[in-house]
């Protein structure tokens, strides 16, 4: 293990803790973007350009930002000592239910060796594949983050409260 | 000519070349590094004053004219000033993050310039296969700093700020980066020093091939400009600071340099995004007729530069602010659909190559037209003409 690899680990890992020990909301949120932007780190030393800014642009800039705004809106925000919930044990459960479903993935998959072949990999050929092999997997998420999208706007939508008389104004929407 | 339009490269090839091997690499980036940190702070102070005195012109007073020749030094009154003030941190806020805001708010457009070609060879980090990408990661970096600016002051009006700034930062998000993707369509390349380059084909003998010279890249570039100035925080989508409403917004609770430090953050994020649209549609540092070839290619760069902060300031001096609820319709429900109508027509016009130019530019113009008077329709049918009464 290389000391910059270390280096990388213990941040990734420093704020994924403190992300999930961290008392005060805001602050679990901005060590969580911490611990992606370790991520992203990494996929940048294994020479994964593409990988490592779309993990930034998308988790960093989309993610974390969602989160802590999520944070802003709901109440309590602002009461650090206030517990999200009192039983670890459910928790806990589900960690190592997810850690060991992950594990045996990891574990079971064959991983080939690195080669020239995968080094060639650029983004006009992630691309490629997008559009030809995976295209239909990649139009199953379209469709998925569309019906959110909708849901998300349909939930948003004030009720209208007299039957006869809906709101049309557009300002209120 | 080329002498002095290679004048910088053949100046860093020279002290870079008075350094033992091992270390030029090393040197190298530092001249860059060092060149990006002196250039565009400095232009960020000139183009304050000029702010200063546009604004005053349109207002009709004189502006700062005291401090140098004609006020042109009043930036460095107001860096001294800034630097010797107290900083004040209130009692209530989350010192940590309070410190860590103004950071995160003025690195990321200081790395953003690090991909920006400012000229023929002239850029510190040429990243071939994802340059844009690059650009893009790094701008939404800047969300997060604001919102870590708002949230730990600890202060209504920051935390105001901070809710409107991520709202219209996220939303005007879609459309400038759906406004770039036409362009990445047609070149074929994340590069921003290719994107350039593809540019520099010459039709009828004289005219350069910018990709503002096509329908989906005019339609591009005015998208673009748009959702740019949004994400700049700029008048008239300057809701996040709103002296007038929120006071100053996300950094109302910032005194001192720190305060400067924000200022800095948000002039370097509207020159950077200029020079990513100025790369993408006006065709980087290429002239925009081919007989101007003998001007330098930073100064046609820079030029633009310049142009483009003087349309701002303008823009700036003339233009009311939205409304909130405005702004949002605006981004969700014109430049969004927009922008995805700016992709069928860079399809459009990948497909019909072998026509004829002014059909083509007839086909292109015909599909955003259609769309462009629907929402418009649209929109009247919504909002009529308001008629106001007079007390008499």
């Amino acid at each position: 293990m290389s000391l910059p690899f270390a280096l990388l680990a213990g941040l990734i890992l420093g704020g994924a803790l403190a992300a999930v020990t961290c008392r005060a909301r805001v602050h679990a949120g901005l060590f969580l973007a911490l611990s992606l932007v370790g991520l992203a780190l990494v996929f940048l030393r294994l020479d994964a350009e593409f990988i490592g800014f779309v993990q930034i642009l998308v988790y960093v800039g989309a993610v974390a930002v969602l989160i802590v705004f999520a944070i802003l809106l709901t109440r309590g925000a602002e009461n650090p000592w206030e517990r999200l919930g009192n039983s670890p044990g459910f928790g806990i459960l589900l960690a190592v239910a997810v850690f060991s479903l992950l594990a045996w993935a990891l574990t079971s998959a064959s991983f080939p060796k690195a080669s020239e072949t995968a080094a060639a990999l650029t983004v006009r050929g992630v691309g490629d594949r997008l559009m030809r092999e995976y295209v239909l997997p990649l139009q199953a998420i379209g469709l998925l983050l569309t019906a959110a999208l909708i849901g998300a706007a349909v939930i948003a939508l004030p009720a209208p409260t007299n039957p006869t008389n809906p709101p049309t104004d557009p300002e209120s929407q | 000519m080329d002498a002095l339009d290679a004048i910088f490269v053949t100046l860093k090839h020279l002290v870079v070349g008075w350094f033992p091997a091992l270390l030029q690499p090393w040197i190298s980036a530092l001249i860059s590094i060092g060149a990006i940190l002196a250039i565009f702070p400095l232009l960020f102070g000139l183009t304050t004053v000029l702010e200063r005195k546009a604004l005053a012109r349109i207002q009709n007073r004189p502006g700062p004219n005291r401090v140098g020749p004609a006020g042109f030094l009043q930036f460095v009154a107001d860096g001294i000033k800034s630097l010797t003030k107290e900083d004040i941190v209130p009692r209530a806020a989350d010192r940590v993050v309070h410190f860590l805001a103004p950071l995160v708010v003025v690195i990321p457009p200081l790395l953003a310039f690090a991909v920006l070609p400012v000229g023929r060879n002239m850029v510190a980090l040429d990243l071939r296969e994802t340059g844009l990408l690059f650009f893009l990661m790094v701008g939404t970096a800047v969300e997060l700093g604001v919102f870590m600016a708002g949230w730990s002051s600890h202060n209504k009006y920051s935390l105001l700020g901070a809710m409107r700034a991520l709202a219209q930062l996220l939303s005007y998000e879609l459309p400038l980066l759906l406004s770039t993707v036409p362009v990445v369509m047609l070149t074929g390349s994340l590069s921003l020093v290719g994107i350039v380059e593809k540019q520099s084909v010459v039709h009828g003998g004289f005219l350069m091939g910018w990709n503002l010279f096509t329908p989906w890249g005019a339609a591009g570039a005015v998208l673009f400009f748009i959702a740019a100035i949004a994400e700049a925080n700029r008048s008239p989508f300057d809701l996040p600071e709103a002296e007038s409403e929120i006071v100053a917004g996300y950094f109302t609770e910032y005194s001192g340099f720190k305060f400067a430090l924000f200022f800095l953050g948000e002039y370097l994020g509207l020159f950077a995004v200029s020079g990513l649209g100025i790369t993408l549609f006006l065709g980087g540092w290429l002239p925009p007729f081919s007989f101007l070839a003998w001007i330098p290619s930073w100064l046609w760069f820079f030029g633009k530069l310049a142009g483009l902060m003087v349309v701002f300031i303008w823009l700036r001096g003339t233009l009311p602010r939205l409304r909130m609820d405005q702004l949002m319709r605006f981004a969700w429900q014109f430049l969004l659909p927009m922008a995805l109508v700016n992709l069928l027509v860079a399809g459009l016009w990948h497909f019909t190559s072998p026509w004829p130019v002014a059909l083509r530019w007839l086909l292109g113009g015909a599909v955003l037209a259609a769309p462009y008077l629907m929402f418009n329709r649209a929109f009247e049918r919504r909002h009529p003409q308001r008629t106001y009464r007079y007390v008499s």
